[in-house]
């Protein structure tokens, strides 16, 4: 039995989706006890959503005097103080952009073991195992410390309603910010986007796709499954896609429950960063492509006749 | 100015992983690259030298062989390096933040230190902000653009969801490098030449009076990830073929 702390992630004010199979990762055996933090959103709305997810505690997180989103080592520091005052044994939270950020500033601040984009953790083992070169093996981790740190990977950990009475707590941390990093501006670029780490579905499009303009064809298809659009490494490089879509080794690693590729080689580059999703669809002319001995279910096609007629029957049978 | 840059030797990603024992790897069995990151970092620090002078020093923390990646990351244009040696094949980032700021401190001072984002060998992505907490300094990771000022550097970073960030730190501080903050140069084969003459100190945790005990995280299994074993091809027209992609989807709950 341990008391574990979850990193509540938002967005635009909502609990991100995400955040649930962190719960679920938690649980452990079920005895667990689990502390829902949320240094931004509002715990009072969110406690519904949480507790569904086994919250036992919800706690809105502040700081004294302080503003933890403009400083990353304040809330580093804020996190630190709430690890102390709820006895946490463990801490996780995602491993998306933020969540790798803060817990590997929390890891070195307390002098903690971390363990980044977990497919799985054992918190009464304290283990955890992740993915070690490239994708290639799995990596088992053992933390010896009083507490152990985790990021988990979104998506890996699919999860289970296990609900319990959240309840709200208010807790404004007494912390100093070493005023060494200060955040100027955050400006969204393309707002409405679902985060590609994050994305339930992925729709990628590879160099055939040929134009920035093209992604269209993909962006209707994903929208439809709730899901977004990504890039291979060839795709950004021939200034069809910005970085931020580029999935794989110098781009993303992503998990999704269902990931198609239109127009994918299948370079171990690639596989690198969305091996691990759940079934993977391949869509590409040349029926030799690598990418078919590596993917669950395969279309030899151009990807400019076969994505236009999956958005169709999609319209229809969803 | 008087910039570090922490470098790692790491198998090359299209290289094949033959495990060994519970928790090895046949490391004499596989090519060996710069971490793809560092070269980022290499290439930033480069240019900053040669736009307002000083020196690029490369360090690492690894086997013998490590010696390569700062040859590959002088004949970018680094000054010279300093290898930390060290048995393991998987130290933990904790000893081997350790080793890097003592080594950086008995060298230094350093003005600046870029590291990669992570590596992509043990991906544990923690490695500049242990560094960093041991430097005592400022660190900001993942950057993507930057921009040197009087004693501050203002740096950019992707924070997901596509929005992106701007950051001000002071100097001296730790930056991980990644992806579109340049574009890492291909050394020339005189550049390749010049490398090899050019100086590298070794140094071993224990002139640096550490030890690799201590460590709180440990490796303890390696295994092979399960390869799919190829596509189930859908067949027929494009229709057909689709209709049976979804039909499948549907019943895998994926859609």
């Amino acid at each position: 039995m341990a008391t574990v702390g979850i990193l509540i992630e938002t967005e635009d004010g909502a609990v991100k989706d995400a955040n649930f199979g962190v719960f679920t990762a938690a649980r452990g055996a079920g005895d667990n006890t689990l502390v829902a933090l949320m240094p931004d959103g509002s715990a009072e709305s969110a406690k519904e959503a949480l507790g569904q997810y086994g919250a036992n505690k919800v706690v809105q997180l502040s700081v004294d005097g302080g503003d933890p989103a403009a400083s990353p080592d304040l809330m580093a520091r804020a996190l630190a103080a709430a690890i102390e005052r709820y006895s946490l044994d463990a801490l996780l939270g995602l491993a998306s952009a933020r969540g790798r950020d803060m817990l590997a500033r929390l890891a070195a601040f307390m002098d903690l073991p971390l363990a980044s984009d977990c497919i799985s953790v054992d918190l009464a083992e304290k283990t955890a195992v992740k993915s070690h070169f490239s994708g290639k093996t799995f990596a088992t981790i053992k933390m010896s410390a009083a507490v152990m740190l985790c990021t988990i990977r979104p998506n890996a950990i699919e999860a289970q309603k296990a609900p319990a009475d959240a309840a709200v707590e208010q807790y404004s941390a007494a912390v100093d910010d070493p005023g060494w990093v200060k955040v100027v501006q955050v400006k969204k670029e393309d707002a409405g986007h679902v985060d590609l780490t994050e994305a339930a579905v992925i729709v990628t499009g590879g160099r055939p796709i040929a134009s920035a303009d093209n992604y269209r064809i993909l962006e209707e298809c994903a929208r439809l499954l709730g899901g977004t659009i990504g890039a291979s490494r060839a795709a950004v490089d021939a200034g069809f896609a910005p970085h931020s879509m580029q999935v794989g080794q110098t781009g993303k690693t992503v998990s999704p429950h269902l990931y198609i590729g239109c127009g994918l080689s299948g370079s171990v580059q690639h596989f690198a960063g969305m091996k691990t999703s759940k079934v993977i669809v391949a869509i590409n002319t040349d029926k030799d492509a690598p990418i078919f001995e590596k993917c669950d279910y395969g279309i030899i096609g151009d990807l400019f006749e076969v994505v236009p007629v999956l958005t169709e029957v999609l319209k229809e049978k969803l | 100015m008087k910039i570090y840059v922490c470098v790692k030797h790491v198998p090359d990603t299209a290289a094949n992983i033959k495990i060994v024992g519970e928790n090895g790897f046949d490391d004499g069995g596989c090519k060996f690259i710069v971490n793809p990151y560092d070269e980022y970092a290499v290439e930033q620090a480069v240019q900053l030298v040669e736009k307002n002078g000083g020196e690029v020093i490369v360090v690492t923390v690894g086997k013998a062989a490590a010696a390569g990646t700062l040859r590959a990351a002088m004949a970018m244009g680094a000054h010279r390096g300093i290898l930390v040696l060290v048995e393991s094949q998987f130290l933990d980032s904790r000893t081997t933040a350790r080793a890097l700021k003592a080594a950086i401190e008995q060298d230094g001072p350093a003005e600046l230190v870029f590291t990669g984002k992570g590596a992509v060998d043990t991906e544990g992505f923690q490695t500049p902000y242990r560094l960093a907490a041991a430097m005592n300094l400022p660190v900001v990771n993942e950057i993507n653009r930057m921009e040197l000022g009087e004693g501050t550097v203002t740096v950019g970073r992707e924070v997901g969801g596509g929005a992106r960030e701007r950051v001000e730190v002071g100097l001296p501080c730790v930056l991980g490098a990644t992806k579109g903050l340049n574009e890492p140069r291909y050394p020339k084969f005189p550049d390749i030449m010049k490398a090899k003459k050019k100086p590298i100190k070794e140094v071993s945790l224990a002139d640096l009076g550490l030890s690799s005990d201590g460590a709180m995280s440990e490796l303890v299994q390696l295994e092979k990830v399960p390869e799919r074993s190829g596509a189930r091809m859908m067949e027929g027209d494009v229709r057909q073929a689709v209709d049976q992609l979804v039909n499948i989807l549907k019943e895998e709950k994926v859609i």
